[in-house]
C-alpha cells in the first residue's frame, strides 16, 4: 500500500485535493438537477473520504513530525504563504472530518427537502473549511478557513433549522465571531513580534514558534486566541450558543457540528495556544482555570442535560461535557491527558454524530423531539434500539467502546498532576449514566402506549448504512485504540516538550522543523523595513514630511526608499 | 490480522508456568462471546418479526409461525446459548485439571495486543489463569450452564427468548473478563460489562415501567462503585506506572507503606468499588430491586456470580488490602453492617424474591467479612458454597414463580406470582423442587454438614479469632452470629410459607400447579448435590478431625486454602509480619470445633423451632392480609425507609439543583448577559440612527467635517 | 512645481466638496465627486515625480473606478427620476437604517 501510494505521488498532492476537491464538489452538485444533488454529493464525500484513507499509510508514525508538508507563497508582502503539512494528530481530526461528512450526508437524504442543491454546497464548502484548518501550517490561513466554516454553518442552521432558526443561527454565528476576532488581533500582535524577532514577516507555524514574548505578552495572547477556541470547544461559561444551534439545526448540521466543528477549538488549543505561548499555558493559575472550567463544564453540563425535555438539547449538553473532558486532558499536559483527550475528541465524534442521526431518524418518524412523546420503541425498532443502546454506552463512557479509552486516559492523565480535579472530573462518570440512561429508558423503553409509536417503522437499509459504521467503528476503537495511539503520540510528545521547554525553542523545534526540508526563509519581500529599520508606522510619517519638509530630508528619503531619479 | 488461533492461544508472557500448559485459555472467552453475535443476531431477527407484527395491529408476543411451529429463532438459541456455556465449562474443567498437578506460583498470563499503549502507560489485553481465577471460572461456567440450562425450560414461552440467551452469553463473557483479565483497565471492562449485561436483563422485560427503573438504577448505583474503582486505578498508576496485578502485587510492600494514606485511599476506593458492584451497604439498594429481572437472571448474576465480583475484587488486591488495616476493617465492618442490616429486612418480606435478594445481601456480607478479615480463602469458599445454594434457590424460586404464573395465568385472577402468602402447601405439586430447595435452605442456614454451614463457620470463626487484634471484631462477630441466626429464621419462614401448611392459591388455580420439566429439575438436582458437598473441599484441620469431619473421613482437608496459598501467600506475608498469627480461640473462648457445634445446634434450633412457629400460624393470601400498620413490622417491611431517604437527600436535591442550573444558571445568567449584549449592541445602534436623517448632504457634510478634523489633527 | 500642482488639487477638491455639500441636483452633485476625484488624480500625477511610478498607476484605478461609478450612479439617478420626477435629493430620505 505504501509503496503504490509513494507511486503516485500520494502525500505531495493529497492534502491540496482534500482541501480543494470539495470546491469542485460544489460545482458538480450546483450544475445537477435538484433531485441528485444530494446523490452527488454523497458520491463526491465517500469519494474523498477513500482518498483520505490514503492518509493512514502514507503517513509514517516512524517519520518526521510533520508530514506531507508543502509551502506556496500566497501574499507574499505580508509572509502569508499556503502551508500546509499534517502531524498524527491533524491526520486523525482530518479522516474523522472526512468520515463523518459522508455519513452526514446520506443521513440527510430525506431531512433536507428544500434547496437541495445549496445545502450540500453548503456542506461541501463546510468540508473545505474544516479540512484547511486542520490541515494547514500557515496561522493567517488557519485564520481564513476557520472564519470560513462559520459562514456554510451559518446559513445551514438559518435556512433548513427549526422553529428558531434564526436566533441560533445568529446567537451561533456572534457568539463565534467575537472570539475569532479577538484571535485575529492576536495573530496580527504576534506576528508583528514575530517579524521583529525573524527580520522578516511570515505566519507560518515553525517562525512563530519559538517568538520570545514576556509572559504578560503571552498571557493576552492567551486570552485572545483562547477565547475562540473555548466559545468553540465550548468550554463552561460559553457554552450557551450549542444547545440551540443544535436543537435548531437540521440533522446533518448537528452532526457536523457536533463530530467535527467542536473539535476546531480543542484542536487550535493544541496546535496554536499550547506550542506558541507555552509560558502562558504551562502557568499555574492558567492552568487551573482552565482545569476547574473543564471540569465544572463535566458536572454542570452532565447535571443539566439531565432534566431536558428535549432528547437533541440534552445531547447538545453532553457534548459540552465531553469537551469537558478533552479539555482537562489537554492542559494536564501528560502524555496520558492529551492522547485520552485526542481519543475523546474522536470518539465524542462518532457517538454524538451518530445519537444525532438516530435523533434525527426518530424525528423524521414521529416529527417531535420530545422525550416524553416516545416510549417502548424498543419493541417496533429493534435495529434502532440496539444501534441507539450501544452509542448511548460508547456515550457514557462504557468500556469496550471508544468512551472508555478517552474518558480512562483522559482522567488518567489529568490525575497524575491534578489528582482533586481529577476525582471531581471523575464523578462525571457517575452523572453521565444519570443523564444517558433515563433518556435511552424513555426512548426505547417502558410502555409502548401511543398509537403514533406502534406504527413506528424500523430503520431502513440507507439509515443501517449510516449507522453501522459509526457503530462499528465505536467497537473497534474501544477495542484497538493503538493504532491511533501510536501515530498521535509523536505529536503529543511535541507538544509537551514545546511547552516544558518554554520560549526557548530548543531542539525538538528545531528537529521539527529541520527535516521537512520544504521550507526555507522566503527573501525579504519587501526590503523597506528591513532596510529602513523602522516600522511601516514610520514610512507615513516620513512620506507626510516630504510634502513640506526640507530638501536635505526629500533627498534622504529618496535614497531611502531608493528611487534612482 | 488477528486470526482465530491467535485469540485462542494467545502469547505467553512473563514468569515460569512452572509446567502448567493452559488450554486455548482464550477460547473460553471467545465462545460465550460467539454465541452472544449468534444469539444476538437471531434476537434481532425475532425482534424485527416481532416489531412487523406490531405494526400490523397484532400484540408481538406470540412466537409461533403461521404453521404452528416455533421459528428457527426460537429453536436455535436452545442449543447455542447452553452449548457454548458448556463449551466453556469443559475447557474451564481440562485447564483447572491440568492446573491441579503442577506447582504454580506465579499466574500464567497470556497476551493479546496492546490495548492502549499511550507512551507512558501500557495496557495490554491480557488474561491470567491462576487459583483464584480458575475457581471463579468453574463457578462461572459450571454454575452458570446450569442455570442457561434452566432458562431453556424457564423461558421458552418468552417472545425474548434469543435476545436473552444473547444478554446470559454476553455476561459470562464479561464475568469470564473480568476474573480472567490479567491488569485493572481489562478487569474494569468485565467489571462495567457485567453491569452492563445486569442493566440490560434487570430490564428485560423493558415494557413494565418499574422494570426498566430497576435496571437504570443498578446501572447507575453501579457507576457510583466504578468511579471508586477508577480512582483506585488512578492512585495505582500515580504509584506504580503501571496497571498490571502482577507489578503491582510485587511492588506494593515497597513503594507503599504499611497503613499509610495512599494504600488506604486505593484500598478504600477499591472497596467502593466492590460495595457497589457486592450490594453492600450504602450501595445495597439496586439488588433487591433488581429482581424485576427474569429469575434465572438473578440466580446467575445477583446471587451466584456478578455480585461476588467485590470479593473477588477484594481477594485479587489482598496485599493491597493486608497493607491497609484501617480499610481492611473498614471492609469486614461493612460486610457485618450489611450482614445483619439485610437480614433484618429479609424477616418481613413477602415477595419470594425478594426474601433472597436480601439473604444475598447478607450473605455477601459474610464474604466481605471474610476477606476483611484476611481470611480471604474463607471468603472466596462461601462465594463458592454460596453460588451453589442461593443459584438452587433462585432456581427454586424460578420454578415455583413459573407454576404459579400458570395456575393464576389459566383462571386469569391478578394474584401476584411471587407473594409467598399466596402459596403454601406447594409441596404436594413440586416434590423435587420442595427437596431440593430444603437442602440449599438448611446449607444457608448453616446446618451440619451441608455446604453453607463449612464456609459460613470458616469465617465466623476467623471474624472471632482476629477478636485478638481489636475489640472491633469482638463486635462484629457477635454481629456475626446474629445475622446467622437471622438467617436461619427468614429462610425457614420462606420456605414453609411456601411449601408447607394449606394452599391458597385457590382451588380451580391449584389444579394447575404443577412440577417443573426435567431441564429445570435436572440443574436442581445438581446444585442440590454440590450444596451437600461443596463444603467438603474445604475442612480444617481441627474441625476435619473432629465429629464435623466424620473424625478425619472427609476426603479433603483444607483443599482450598492450600489452593489458593499461591494467591493470598503476600498477603498472608504482610499480615503475619505486622499482625502475627490468628489466635487459635474465640474471644469468649472455645475451639473452632466447639463454636461450629454451638453455631450449628443454634441454627437447627432456629430453623425447627421457625417451622413450627409458622405451621402454625395461618397465612393469609396477600389481599386480605395487606401491609404491616405499625411498629418494627412496617418499618422492615418498608426496608427501613433507605430508599425513600436516598430519594429525599441525594436523587431530590440533585434534580433539583440540575433544575436550577438549567433554568436559572444557563437561561438567566449566562443567556441573560448574552443577550443583554445583544440588547445593548441594539440600544446603541438605534441612537446612532437617530443621526442618519436620510439626507444626502447631511451625511456628505459630516463626511467632509469629519476628514477637514483628521487632516487637522495631522497637520496640527 | 509640486507645491503649485498641490495647490491646484486642493482648490478643484473644494470646490467639487462645496459643490457637492450645496448643491440639490443629483446630476450636479455627481459631477461635483467627479471634480474631487480628479483633484485628487492631479495631486497623485504631481506627487508620482518624488514618490515613484505608484502614483500615475493608481490615477488609473480611479479613472475606472470613476467610470464604472458614473456608470452605475447614472443609471440610479435615471431610476430615480423615473420613479419621483425629479433629481432634487432634499425629495430622498430613505437612506438611513
Amino acid at each position: 500500500m505504501t509503496g503504490f501510494l509513494d507511486a503516485v505521488g500520494f502525500g505531495e498532492w493529497i492534502l491540496h485535493a482534500l482541501i480543494w476537491l470539495p470546491l469542485v464538489g460544489i460545482g458538480a452538485v450546483l450544475l445537477a438537477p435538484e433531485e441528485r444533488a444530494k446523490e452527488i454529493a454523497f458520491g463526491w464525500t465517500t469519494g474523498l473520504f477513500v482518498l483520505s484513507l490514503g492518509l493512514w499509510w502514507s503517513f509514517d508514525p516512524a517519520g518526521p513530525l510533520f508530514q506531507h508538508m508543502s509551502s506556496t507563497e500566497w501574499i507574499g508582502a505580508f509572509g502569508i504563504s499556503y502551508a500546509l503539512g499534517i502531524d498524527g494528530i491533524s491526520l486523525f481530526m482530518i479522516l474523522l472530518t472526512t468520515f463523518t461528512m459522508p455519513i452526514a450526508i446520506l443521513g440527510a437524504f430525506k431531512y433536507v427537502k428544500e434547496r437541495q442543491r445549496a445545502f450540500y454546497a453548503l456542506m461541501l464548502l463546510l468540508q473545505t473549511g474544516i479540512v484547511g484548518v486542520f490541515a494547514t501550517m500557515d496561522l493567517f490561513l488557519f485564520y481564513v478557513f476557520f472564519e470560513l466554516t462559520l459562514v456554510p454553518m451559518y446559513f445551514i442552521v438559518g435556512i433548513w433549522g427549526g422553529e428558531r432558526r434564526i436566533y441560533a443561527a445568529v446567537k451561533f454565528f456572534l457568539y463565534t465571531a467575537l472570539g475569532s476576532l479577538l484571535m485575529l488581533v492576536g495573530i496580527l500582535y504576534l506576528y508583528w513580534q514575530a517579524q521583529l524577532n525573524l527580520g522578516y514577516p511570515s505566519f507560518h507555524f515553525f517562525d512563530l514558534l519559538g517568538t520570545p514574548l514576556t509572559l504578560t505578552e503571552q498571557l493576552w495572547l492567551f486570552v485572545a486566541f483562547g477565547l475562540a477556541f473555548a466559545i468553540k470547544v465550548p468550554l463552561f461559561p460559553f457554552h450557551t450558543w450549542l444547545p440551540d444551534a443544535h436543537v435548531e439545526a437540521p440533522t446533518p448540521g448537528s452532526v457536523v457540528l457536533a463530530a467535527v466543528l467542536l473539535k476546531l477549538g480543542a484542536y487550535g488549543f493544541l496546535r496554536f495556544v499550547l506550542p506558541l505561548f507555552p509560558e502562558a499555558s504551562a502557568h499555574p493559575t492558567v492552568v487551573m482555570i482552565m482545569l476547574t472550567l473543564g471540569v465544572i463544564g463535566i458536572i454542570y453540563a452532565a447535571w443539566v442535560a439531565a432534566v431536558q425535555p428535549d432528547a437533541k438539547k440534552l445531547v447538545a449538553y453532553t457534548s459540552v461535557a465531553h469537551m469537558g473532558f478533552v479539555l482537562i486532558g489537554i492542559f494536564a499536559l501528560t502524555t496520558n491527558g492529551l492522547q485520552g483527550g485526542l481519543i475523546v475528541m474522536i470518539s465524542h465524534g462518532i457517538s454524538t454524530g451518530a445519537l444525532f442521526l438516530i435523533l434525527g431518524m426518530l424525528y423524521e418518524r414521529r416529527h417531535t423531539r420530545e422525550i416524553e412523546e416516545f416510549g417502548g420503541i424498543a419493541k417496533v425498532a429493534p435495529l434502532l434500539a440496539t444501534a441507539l443502546v450501544i452509542t448511548a454506552m460508547a456515550s457514557i463512557g462504557v468500556p469496550g467502546t471508544s468512551g472508555f479509552v478517552g474518558e480512562f486516559l483522559a482522567l488518567l492523565g489529568t490525575f497524575e498532576r491534578y489528582p482533586v480535579l481529577a476525582f471531581l472530573a471523575a464523578t462525571g462518570v457517575i452523572f453521565a449514566a444519570y443523564y444517558m440512561l433515563p433518556m435511552v429508558q424513555k426512548i426505547l423503553f417502558n410502555p409502548l402506549d401511543r398509537e403514533e409509536n406502534r406504527a413506528m417503522k424500523d430503520l431502513s437499509g440507507r439509515e443501517i448504512a449510516v449507522l453501522s459504521p459509526l457503530v462499528g467503528l465505536m467497537l473497534l476503537i474501544g477495542v484497538f485504540p493503538g493504532p491511533i495511539l501510536d501515530r498521535m503520540e509523536p505529536g503529543v510528545q511535541a507538544i509537551i516538550e514545546w511547552v516544558d521547554e518554554g520560549a526557548a525553542g530548543g531542539a525538538l523545534m528545531e528537529e521539527a522543523k529541520g527535516p521537512a526540508g520544504v521550507r526555507e526563509a522566503p527573501p525579504p519581500a519587501v526590503p523597506t523595513t528591513a532596510e529602513l529599520g523602522t516600522s511601516a508606522m514610520d514610512r507615513i510619517e516620513a512620506t507626510a514630511e516630504l510634502i513640506h519638509g526640507s530638501a536635505a530630508q526629500r533627498e534622504w528619503i529618496r535614497v531611502a526608499i531608493g528611487d534612482q531619479d | 490480522m488477528i486470526s482465530l488461533g491467535f485469540i485462542a492461544e494467545g502469547v505467553a508472557q512473563g514468569g515460569a508456568s512452572g509446567g502448567y500448559d493452559p488450554l486455548l485459555p482464550g477460547l473460553i472467552l471467545l465462545l460465550p462471546l460467539l454465541g452472544f453475535a449468534a444469539n444476538g443476531v437471531l434476537a434481532l431477527m425475532a425482534g424485527s418479526r416481532a416489531a412487523d407484527r406490531i405494526r400490523g395491529g397484532g400484540d408481538g408476543a406470540a412466537i409461533a409461525g403461521p404453521d404452528g411451529k416455533k421459528p428457527f429463532t426460537h429453536t436455535l438459541p436452545t442449543w447455542i446459548g447452553p452449548g457454548v456455556l458448556l463449551g466453556a465449562f469443559i475447557l474451564v474443567a481440562i485447564n483447572f485439571f491440568r492446573m491441579l498437578g503442577v506447582e504454580l506460583t506465579e499466574p500464567v498470563i497470556r497476551s493479546y495486543w496492546s490495548w492502549m499503549p499511550t507512551g507512558t502507560l501500557s495496557v495490554d489485553a491480557a488474561i491470567q489463569l491462576d487459583q483464584l481465577s480458575m475457581i471463579m471460572m468453574m463457578v462461572i461456567t459450571g454454575v452458570g450452564f446450569l442455570i442457561h440450562m434452566f432458562s431453556v425450560g424457564y423461558m421458552k414461552e418468552d417472545p425474548g427468548y434469543p435476545r436473552y440467551f444473547a444478554y446470559l452469553n454476553l455476561f459470562v463473557f464479561f464475568m469470564l473478563v473480568l476474573v480472567m483479565g490479567a491488569n485493572f483497565p481489562v478487569m474494569f471492562v468485565g467489571w462495567e460489562g457485567v453491569g452492563l449485561c445486569s442493566y440490560l436483563l434487570i430490564g428485560f422485560w423493558f415494557q413494565d415501567r418499574e422494570k426498566a427503573d430497576a435496571g437504570k438504577k443498578a446501572f447507575i448505583v453501579n457507576r457510583v462503585g466504578d468511579f471508586g474503582l477508577l480512582m483506585a486505578m488512578f492512585i495505582l498508576f500515580a504509584t506504580f506506572g503501571t496497571l498490571d496485578y502482577g507489578a503491582i502485587f510485587q511492588q506494593a510492600p515497597e513503594l507503599f507503606v504499611y497503613g499509610g494514606a495512599a494504600v488506604t485511599a486505593v484500598t478504600l476506593f477499591l472497596l467502593l468499588g466492590a460495595v457497589g458492584k457486592s450490594a453492600q451497604i450504602p450501595l445495597y439498594v439496586w439488588l433487591p430491586d433488581a429482581m424485576a429481572g427474569p429469575t434465572p437472571v438473578s440466580a446467575l448474576i445477583h446471587a451466584a456470580t456478578m455480585v461476588t465480583a467485590g470479593v473477588y475484587l477484594v481477594a485479587r488486591s489482598s496485599v493491597l488490602f493486608a497493607m491497609a488495616p484501617a480499610s481492611a476493617a473498614a471492609v469486614a465492618t461493612i460486610g457485618a453492617l450489611t450482614a445483619l442490616f439485610a437480614a433484618t429486612i429479609a424477616l418481613k418480606q413477602y415477595d419470594i424474591k425478594k426474601v433472597l435478594a436480601y439473604s444475598t445481601v447478607s450473605q455477601l456480607g459474610f464474604m466481605f467479612m471474610g476477606v476483611g478479615v484476611g481470611a480471604y480463602a474463607a471468603g472466596v469458599f462461601h462465594l463458592m458454597t454460596h453460588a451453589f445454594f442461593k443459584a438452587l434457590l433462585f432456581l427454586g424460586a424460578g420454578a415455583v414463580i413459573h407454576s404459579m404464573h400458570h395456575a393464576l395465568h389459566s383462571t386469569h385472577k391478578d394474584w401476584d406470582a411471587q407473594d409467598m402468602r399466596n402459596m403454601g402447601g406447594l409441596k404436594r405439586f413440586m416434590p423435587a423442587t420442595w427437596i431440593t430447595m430444603w437442602i440449599a435452605t438448611l446449607a444457608i442456614a448453616g446446618i451440619w454438614p451441608f455446604a453453607g454451614f463449612f464456609s459460613k463457620d470458616e469465617i465466623i470463626w476467623y471474624v472471632g479469632t482476629a477478636g485478638a487484634f481489636s475489640g472491633l471484631y469482638v463486635v462484629l462477630w457477635g454481629m456475626a452470629l446474629a445475622a446467622a441466626v437471622l438467617t436461619a429464621f427468614y429462610m425457614t419462614r420462606m420456605m414453609v410459607m411456601t411449601f408447607h401448611g394449606p394452599n391458597r392459591t385457590g382451588e380451580d388455580e391449584a389444579k394447575h400447579l404443577h412440577e417443573a420439566p426435567l431441564n429445570m429439575t435436572i440443574p436442581l438436582g445438581v446444585l442440590a448435590v454440590l450444596s451437600v458437598f461443596g463444603g467438603w473441599i474445604n475442612v480444617p484441620g481441627s474441625v476435619r478431625e473432629s465429629f464435623f469431619g466424620g473424625f478425619g473421613l472427609l476426603p479433603m482437608s483444607a483443599w482450598l486454602d492450600s489452593w489458593l496459598a499461591p494467591v493470598t501467600a503476600g498477603a498472608d506475608a504482610i499480615r503475619m509480619a505486622e499482625l502475627g498469627a490468628y489466635a487459635d480461640v474465640s474471644p469468649v473462648g472455645g475451639g473452632h470445633v466447639v463454636w461450629g457445634a454451638i453455631a450449628t445446634t443454634m441454627a437447627l434450633v432456629v430453623v425447627i423451632l421457625t417451622a413450627r412457629h409458622f405451621l402454625a400460624r395461618e397465612v393469609q393470601p396477600a389481599h386480605i392480609d395487606g401491609e404491616p400498620e405499625s411498629g418494627i413490622g412496617k418499618v422492615l417491611y418498608n426496608k427501613w425507609y433507605v430508599d425513600e431517604f436516598y430519594d429525599r437527600i441525594i436523587v431530590r436535591p440533585i434534580l433539583a439543583t440540575s433544575r436550577f442550573c438549567w433554568r436559572v444558571i444557563d437561561r438567566v445568567v449566562i443567556d441573560g448577559t448574552v443577550n443583554a449584549v445583544g440588547a445593548v449592541s441594539k440600544g446603541v445602534g438605534w441612537f446612532g440612527s437617530l443621526f442618519q436623517t436620510g439626507q444626502i448632504n447631511t451625511y456628505a457634510f459630516i463626511i467632509a467635517l469629519s476628514a477637514l478634523v483628521v487632516l487637522g489633527a495631522f497637520i496640527f | 512645481m509640486l507645491v503649485e500642482a498641490l495647490i491646484l488639487s486642493a482648490i478643484l477638491f473644494v470646490v467639487g466638496m462645496l459643490g457637492v455639500l450645496v448643491r440639490r441636483n443629483a446630476i450636479i452633485i455627481f459631477l461635483c465627486v467627479e471634480l474631487m476625484l480628479n483633484a485628487v488624480n492631479l495631486s497623485f500625477v504631481a506627487l508620482s515625480r518624488f514618490m515613484g511610478i505608484e502614483g500615475q498607476i493608481y490615477v488609473f484605478f480611479v479613472m475606472t473606478v470613476a467610470a464604472a461609478e458614473a456608470a452605475v450612479g447614472l443609471a440610479i439617478i435615471i431610476a430615480i427620476f423615473r420613479h419621483y420626477e425629479t433629481v432634487n435629493v432634499n425629495n430622498f430620505n430613505l437612506l438611513k437604517w
